[in-house]
């Protein structure tokens, strides 16, 4: 029997605050997390824009050890997840005690790669790597840290799924909750910020250089975008059967009605419009809603060229002639790779809770193809139940959720 | 580096990286308990070790240093062998 899926705790550290409430301010305002960063210029980078993200000192949170085998993206995700346990209720005596899944987007651990093979190269000694090397480097290198730290039993998976990692993370977790398999699942995504992480996506000519104004930079769906601006940080979602939250007592937040996926079958970096229709198309026939229950939509836009008009297509196609708003918190944020399908849940979640649509910053005049949505420049002070939250990544993945409001809240 | 030199030197480096007070650190103390180290860290402080003191320390040699005194000896013996 198919189970009730719902969210019971949230955690966020971005560019736009390292926890839900400032988050929230910054998105309610508009404030963007943009800055130039002239150490990349001095790099050769082509653009020096970046998110402005804070590395946490963890020192006296976690053990010497800890700190030694997580890297960056890791220390993101531990704050971040942290956030969202607390505000689950989901004490260590709880964890201890039942299978807590947990299933991370991430697709890269690039500074710590290079840092070993720095030492290798230079030193022809690979003990000097030291120990947390291995630990850094791979992949898994988020879901193995945070496993441990938080002693976590249930299903322990890294999602790599570029830049819909955490959505897919968040969707594949809520299958596994949906057929009985796992009752409880901390999902998220997270995202290095170094510049050694994204030089060779600086070196294809993706990002804005739109470097004498940063905060303008990544403007989505705006005619005169130039490309992205690469972000980061991390966010969890902890996603539950609604049985299990209400015998804990839990709060619960809102309820995952549908997920969608599909792949391009085509190009490796442009996108297409049939892959992404075929994802919402899929994700509406899931959660079995009517579409015009969709009172906002949170999309993958990134700025880039071609990406966002056939977004706008694509999301044109499948809405015909309702349209709700339509905005991309990447104007904001930059584009958040493996983090950003779930960082943009929880964006889109913090909205629904405070009854307002973020604005698509920079928005200043729509091409031929974002002229057909309805994407709101400005703050929009309204309520509504339920949104969809589009990501896409390269070759082609494609991931869709559909989230809706629950009355049963707790204080 | 003279021995009072190695001790200093190795000390400062032990206690910052492995987060524990200096005083902890004596001659006759065991190294493992003292720094806590398990099987992983042992790897960090052998790194430590060779960065520090430019001494390389092998896997065989490893099991002989039991005190931080082996460990200053060992640190020496091999200084004056490189001379």
């Amino acid at each position: 029997m198919k189970r009730r899926v719902v969210i019971t705790g949230l955690g966020i550290y971005s560019c736009l605050g390292k926890n839900l409430t400032t988050v929230c301010n910054s998105l309610y305002n508009g404030t963007s997390g943009i800055i130039f960063d002239r150490t990349r210029k001095d790099m050769g980078f082509r653009s020096g824009l970046t998110a402005n993200v804070e590395i946490p000192d963890l020192k006296g949170v976690l053990s010497r050890n800890q700190r030694v085998y997580i890297p960056e993206q890791g220390l993101y995700a531990y704050v971040a997840t942290a956030e969202a346990l607390e505000q689950a209720r989901l004490t260590q005596d709880y964890i201890d005690t039942h299978e807590i899944g947990l299933l991370y987007g991430n697709d890269s651990s690039a500074e710590a790669v290079m840092n070993s093979i720095d030492i290798m190269r230079e030193k022809k000694n690979t003990t000097l790597i030291g120990s947390g090397g291995i630990f850094k480097s791979m992949n898994s290198t988020v879901t193995m840290n945070l496993a441990c730290i938080f002693k976590m039993k249930g299903i322990n998976l890294t999602i790599s799924g570029a830049c819909a990692s955490g959505s897919h993370a968040i969707g594949l977790g809520s299958l596994l909750i949906r057929w009985g398999l796992q009752d409880c699942i901390v999902c998220g995504g997270a995202q290095e910020v170094n510049p050694y992480s994204i030089g060779s996506f600086d070196g294809i000519s993706a990002f804005s250089v739109r470097e004498d104004d940063p905060t303008s930079a990544s403007r989505p769906f705006d005619r005169d975008r130039d490309g992205l601006v690469p972000g980061g940080g991390a966010a969890t979602v902890i996603i539950e059967s609604y049985e299990s939250a209400v015998q804990r007592g839990a709060p619960i937040l809102a309820e995952i009605c549908g997920y969608g996926f599909s792949s391009n079958g085509d190009h490796i970096s442009v996108p297409n419009v049939d892959g992404p229709s075929r994802s919402l198309q899929m994700a509406i026939r899931e959660a079995g809603i009517h579409l015009r229950d969709i009172g906002y939509v949170n999309a993958h836009a990134t700025s880039t060229p071609v990406g966002d008009r056939n977004e706008a297509k694509a999301i044109a196609n499948v809405f015909g002639d309702y349209r709700p708003e339509v905005t991309s918190t990447k104007s904001m944020t930059g584009h958040e790779m493996w983090m950003a399908g779930a960082s943009e849940v929880i964006y889109s979640m913090l909205m629904m809770e405070n009854d307002f649509v973020a604005p698509n910053i920079n928005f200043e005049n729509p091409d031929e193809d974002s002229a057909k949505l309805n994407i709101p420049a400005k703050r929009v002070d309204k309520h509504f139940d339920m949104f969809l939250s589009n990501s896409f990544g390269f070759g082609g993945t494609n991931s869709t959720l559909i989230i809706k409001n629950i009355i049963h809240k707790k204080s | 580096m003279n021995k009072q030199e190695i001790i200093e030197k190795i000390n400062t480096a032990l206690a910052e990286e492995f987060e524990i007070e200096i005083a902890a650190i004596t001659p006759e103390a065991p190294i493992k308990e003292t720094l806590d180290l398990d099987s992983l860290s042992l790897v960090d402080m052998v790194a430590l070790v060779e960065t520090v003191s430019g001494v390389e320390i092998k896997g065989t040699d490893v099991v002989s240093i039991k005190t931080f005194e082996n460990l200053y000896n060992f640190i020496e013996e091999r200084l004056l062998e490189q001379e």
